[in-house]
């Protein structure tokens, strides 16, 4: 049994997936719904497996490691391998990717330009990629579904969008290709600084451990950062991001905004910190300051759009500036927080995307002003769609407080001025959260609104209340997570080779844990 | 009294905390009750509309009867045994950041509990009555519930940060409840306000724990307490600051005060929760809670005190012009929270008069609320006092309720206010003269204030319109009012007996007597006769000619009064509308320039706008073929290397 290659299992099964139902004949729509909801049940119920199998007393390290030989050339491995801070992310892509299913149940129905088998399958396709980006430890490897990621995106968004689909589907493939682009020129050139050809490698663990001369560090880093930037997204390099969430179906936001882009993130942390610490130190200016200005900026546009989907969209790019704040605070608070944001930020922004879908398909119209009095004819809907924009700006109690405080009093330690402009984020979110809800939820009900939009149905429920519980019992329990993120942390700055500020006056504490 | 004065400003840092035995292993209990009722209620919604209002009414009940069995065998035990901590795990740990989810019930939360779910409790059972018919019914105990919960969350933390769980908890509490009628646009924009103010201060809150965490490593209060001496003073000013500017958003002090007032769009025993009960008093709560920082940063304290003295007189003043009565009740609070800050910032002299007003000042401000919802209640909802009068003969429970309230909140003796208030400017004149004076002149101007809302109300001709039918609410709601209303009669003395309030709190609050040029029984006289000078001047105004049903123009304070003595022009003036202006400016930026921008330069550099077209309209298969280039790029790159 301990042969069993269970992270390549992980990943293949909704490739495989993907394959039944594209072989599928025509019409058998129904059964391609339930396949699909199997195959991304299996790859959850392999996920656990994982979680299961994983020992939490060595996060830290890569476990269930897979190696074979690829390409021996050029010195490329086909290798897995999974840390704390991998394996929560796999776990979050694999809970989504079935609640994704059942949300989109009919969003492919009677779509002229796409089958709906078609659709179930870019998803799994999706899903697979997605997690081989995770779980690789072959820097080649990580790169070919890094770039692989993009085309069942692309056409998820462009097949099946709204209005403006194609601009937004072109405009998300060209800034994936250009920072791929970007990226490739960066990975060769850490290849070749490995020794070139023939004695050269891609294996991460290595390559962590190379000295490489800070002048080349730097140009390296830069480039897999900016690639990075872009998925994550980082101001300035965001403005596809609002584009293809909107005129996504909402399924598809949710995988895009709250898996896709965390690979951003999860490469940062990952990849530039361990591979080229001297240039991360020497960045950390820079990324603080554009993170900063993402978070104040983000929520400022946020409280400035008219378009549901839009506004959310702009609600992450705030976050995502929270999550880049705390990996480049460089201290565990920071990074931990970073880390746990990205998990939280998945399961809120779901629920935001997924219940402003429901609003949006019952009300035929995506613009906030065409709603109000929801609360009054869809009590449960509303109710649900606070509890997440409640998570969402960072209550406690519920998930995103743990993160966002750990981010925040990470960012304080090391630098104050930064740790005090980010609260600012905590009144601004509050705005948009609850201006949005305001003009959408409450004051009188238009007679549109009360003949057009009813509460929850039971699939809908379904699909909420898995995020509703995660949501609250993260907001209570984060600790299991902190326990599996912290020594993968503790590797990283290991490995950028920083240390917590210690206290100005340190207290003994009863535990005795203040050195 | 010496040896009381010889505890002086030395509480937590040298009790160790007691373990939670017997009882006090239900110490969570207490919140976890209402926070059960709260989610079973919310969950279950108009499921429950036959047995939710008990359900509601009963958690807090509960809670009550177990802190009385507390208080008990607190009172059972020595000074230095009266601090229980219980731990019931560790929320967050990263390395030494560790903070768990614990409770520390003493002195102090204990006051507070028993207010919280003592006064809590009668709102509750009052609010069976006035929300009766009401569709919400359910939603409204439900939330009621989650207010209470957070509440007791806030007092019995043992750590900033658990605090601060329990403090945004108030505030989303309070955002529901103000908004409860969220079908009315003036309730949802006032629960809004209510909650988006509230987050301004707590970037205050914030910054103080991440400031305690950076300087001493933790932010539990045994471990910060211990290690205040050790710290410079430029810092802990730096973290009083923050606790304050935290503190005035919740309390509605000066200059975070403005959604107060608004926040009169609630249902009114929801009122009467903020007011007497919850939320506004954490502020107080906050500040003593925090003494030993706030004793050793003596300018933190004074900017503490001069908050107080601003807000203690706008309130007042807004409270004498306001013709609403529960917008005249929620400018009186202002004042009153005020005079409770105010003393807090005095220290060791000030903390135990602060909690002892904070206790008279939920009894006889929770009866006005009840009170004023009563009057309401029987006039189908009208505020406006202009339309009321003589309602003394109608509502003769609710009078005489609302008349002891009155009496104490003035501060006539033997009334409960007049053994709190008394000791909160005896504690200001033995700290200064200006300080002191604001104190009695506050309590002229209430007096002048309470008189014009007691005559508007009560005496006169009635003003009510002939198709308004007046009556008397039924007993589940008088009875409440009545049994507050003997609190507000009896609990100052009671209290006050034995300087009992102070030895009970001196340990972790710290007490010194008060040291004044003149006795004491000297300055309460020329407090009462302030204060009777106040009650003549509002008789003079109002009670000797007629009230006219509409309001007069008004000299320009009264306006100015009127308009919350222009506080939200302000906020509207300088942050509102430049934020306004801000994000659409951002909005045309972003979409113009940035993306803009980005777009031009891709187009430009890759020459692509054409055929960025070609592919908008469908061609995947050129979308392929650009894959493939990449496939070929890639591989091309690679021989490159190799050779």
């Amino acid at each position: 049994m301990t042969n069993v290659p269970w992270l390549t299992l992980v990943a293949v099964v909704p490739l495989v997936g993907a394959g039944v139902l594209a072989l599928l004949p025509r019409g058998r729509d129904a059964l391609a719904k339930m396949l699909a909801l199997v195959f991304s049940l299996a790859a959850l119920a392999l996920a656990i497996v994982v979680t299961v199998r994983f020992d939490v007393g060595r996060a830290g390290d890569f476990q269930l490691v897979e190696s074979h030989e690829w390409m021996p050339t050029f010195g490329i491995h086909y290798s897995l391998g999974v840390d704390g801070i991998a394996l929560l992310l796999l776990l979050l892509t694999t809970v989504l990717v079935p609640i994704v299913v059942l949300a989109g149940w009919h969003d492919a129905d009677a779509n002229p330009r796409g089958s709906v088998k078609g659709f179930f399958s870019l998803i799994l396709s999706l899903e697979a990629a997605t997690v081989w980006v995770f779980l690789a430890t072959d820097v080649f490897l990580f790169y070919v579904f890094f770039e692989a990621m993009l085309v069942p995106v692309y056409f998820l968004i462009g097949r099946y969008g709204g209005p403006q689909r194609s601009y937004a589907a072109v405009k998300f493939l060209l800034y994936g290709l250009f920072g791929g682009l970007i990226m490739l020129v960066a990975m060769i050139g850490l290849y070749v600084v490995s020794g070139g050809p023939g004695k050269g490698t891609f294996d991460f663990p290595t390559l962590a451990g190379l000295s490489i001369d800070p002048t080349t560090q730097k140009w390296l880093f830069a480039g897999f950062f900016i690639a990075f930037a872009i998925k994550a997204p980082l101001v300035p390099l965001h403005t596809w991001l609002p584009d293809a969430a909107a005129e996504a179906t909402p399924g598809t936001a949710v995988l895009l905004v709250g898996v896709l882009d965390k690979v951003g993130t999860f490469a940062m942390l990952r990849y530039c910190l361990e591979l080229f610490p001297d240039a991360s130190r020497w960045a950390t200016p820079l990324v603080v300051v554009l993170a900063l200005i993402g978070i104040v900026y983000g929520a400022l546009l946020a409280i400035g759009q008219k378009d549901l989907n839009r506004l959310i969209a702009y609600t992450s790019v705030s976050h995502f500036g929270f999550i880049a704040l705390g990996i480049f605070a460089m201290t565990s608070r920071g990074q931990s927080g970073a880390t746990l944001y990205m998990i939280n930020h998945g399961f809120t922004i779901a629920g935001l995307f997924l219940i402003a879908g429901f609003l949006i398909s019952r009300r035929g119209s995506r613009l906030i002003a065409d709603f109000g009095g929801v609360q009054k004819v869809a009590p449960w809907l509303a109710g649900s769609f606070l509890l997440v924009g409640m998570a969402s700006l960072a209550l406690p109690g519920l998930s995103s407080f743990v993160s966002e405080f750990l981010v925040l009093v990470g960012t304080f330690e090391r630098y104050r001025a930064a740790g005090i402009i980010a609260t600012i984020g905590i009144v601004l979110a509050a705005l948009y959260i609850l201006l949005m809800y305001q003009r959408t939820m409450t004051g009188p009900t238009p007679e549109v609104v009360s003949d057009r939009v009813h509460d929850l149905g039971v699939r809908e429920r379904v699909v909420i209340a898995p995020l509703l519980v995660i949501i609250v019992a993260l907001g209570f329990v984060p600790q299991p997570l902190l326990d599996v993120i912290n020594p993968a942390v503790d590797r990283v700055m290991t490995a950028v080779g920083t240390t917590d500020p210690p206290p100005t006056v340190p207290v003994q504490t009863a535990e005795g844990t203040t050195p | 009294m010496t040896s009381l004065a010889t505890v002086a400003a030395q509480g937590a840092d040298l009790v160790a905390p007691a373990a939670p035995d017997g009882v006090f292993s239900l110490v969570w209990l207490l919140i976890a009750l209402p926070l059960a009722g709260a989610a079973i209620l919310l969950v279950v919604g108009r499921r429950a509309d036959r047995w939710g209002h008990l359900l509601g009414t009963l958690m807090p009940v509960a809670s009550f009867i177990i802190a009385l069995v507390m208080f008990a065998q607190l009172l059972g035990r020595p000074d230095e045994q009266r601090s229980v901590v219980q731990h019931l795990y560790d929320w967050m740990v990263v390395g030494t950041f560790r903070i768990p989810i614990a409770f520390q019930l003493d002195q102090l939360s204990m006051t507070f509990v028993l207010l919280i779910t003592g006064v809590g409790s009668l709102i509750h059972i009052y609010s069976i009555g006035y929300m009766r018919g009401d569709p919400g019914r359910v939603r409204f105990f439900g939330e009621l519930n989650l207010f209470v919960a957070a509440m007791l969350l806030l007092v019995l933390a043992d750590n900033y940060l658990l605090l601060y769980f329990g403090w945004e908890g108030v505030g989303l509490a309070s955002y529901l409840l103000i908004g409860f009628w969220f079908a009315k646009p003036v309730a949802a924009v006032a629960g809004n306000k209510a909650f988006v103010m509230n987050r301004v201060g707590d970037m205050g809150m914030s910054i103080a724990v991440m400031l305690l965490f950076v300087t001493f490593g933790a932010v539990g209060f045994g471990d910060v307490f211990a290690a205040v001496p050790q710290a410079d003073e430029t810092t802990l000013t730096w973290i009083g600051l923050a606790l304050l500017f935290g503190a005035c958003a919740k309390s509605a002090q000066f200059p975070l005060q403005a959604w107060l007032l608004d926040a009169m769009e609630g249902p009114t025993p929801v009122s009467a929760l903020i007011h007497a009960a919850t939320m506004v008093t954490a502020g107080v709560y906050l500040v003593a809670r925090s003494n030993p920082i706030f004793d050793a940063a003596p300018a933190a304290a004074t900017a503490v005190v001069v908050v107080g003295a601003i807000t203690l007189l706008m309130g007042a003043i807004i409270g004498c012009a306001k013709d609403d009565i529960k917008k005249s009740l929620a400018g009186s609070t202002m004042s009153q929270i005020g005079y409770m800050v105010l003393a807090a910032g005095l220290g060791p002299v000030g903390y135990a008069f602060a909690l002892f007003h904070l206790l008279t000042h939920g009894f006889f401000k929770a009866t006005l609320f009840l009170g004023a919802g009563s009057v309401m209640h029987g006039m189908r909802d009208e505020v406006d006092m202009r339309r009321y009068g003589a309602l003394r003969t109608v509502m003769m429970l609710t009078f005489v309720g609302f008349g002891a309230a009155y009496l104490a909140i003035l501060g006539i003796p033997p009334f409960s206010g007049f053994f709190s208030k008394d000791k909160i400017i005896e504690a200001a004149f033995s700290q200064g003269i200006v300080i002191g004076l604001v104190t009695l002149v506050g309590a002229g101007i209430t007096a002048f204030y309470m008189t014009r809302m007691i005559i508007m109300t009560f005496f006169g001709k009635a003003r009510w319109d002939d198709d308004q039918h007046p009556h008397e609410s039924p007993p589940v709601m008088t009875v409440p009012i009545l049994v507050l209303a003997l609190a507000s009669t009896v609990g100052g003395i009671a209290l006050a007996w034995n300087s009992s309030i102070e030895s009970w709190l001196a340990p972790v609050v710290g007490f010194s007597e008060p040291h004044l040029a003149i006795p004491n029984w000297g300055l309460s006289l020329i407090t009462l006769v302030v204060v009777l000078v106040g009650a003549f001047l509002g008789w003079a105004q109002y009670g000797r000619a007629p009230v006219p049903v509409t309001a007069p123009r008004g000299a320009w304070p009264t306006r100015a009064a009127r308009a919350d003595l222009y506080g939200d022009a302000l906020n509207e003036s300088l942050f509102m509308r430049p934020g306004q202006w801000l994000t659409r400016v951002l909005v045309f930026v972003e979409n113009r320039l940035v993306d803009g921008l980005v777009n031009g330069t891709a187009a430009t550099i890759g020459g692509i706008s054409g055929r960025t077209r070609r592919w908008q309209t469908g061609f995947v298969r050129s979308y392929a073929l650009s894959m493939l280039g990449g496939v070929v790029l890639v591989g091309a790159t690679f021989l490159l290397v190799r050779l």
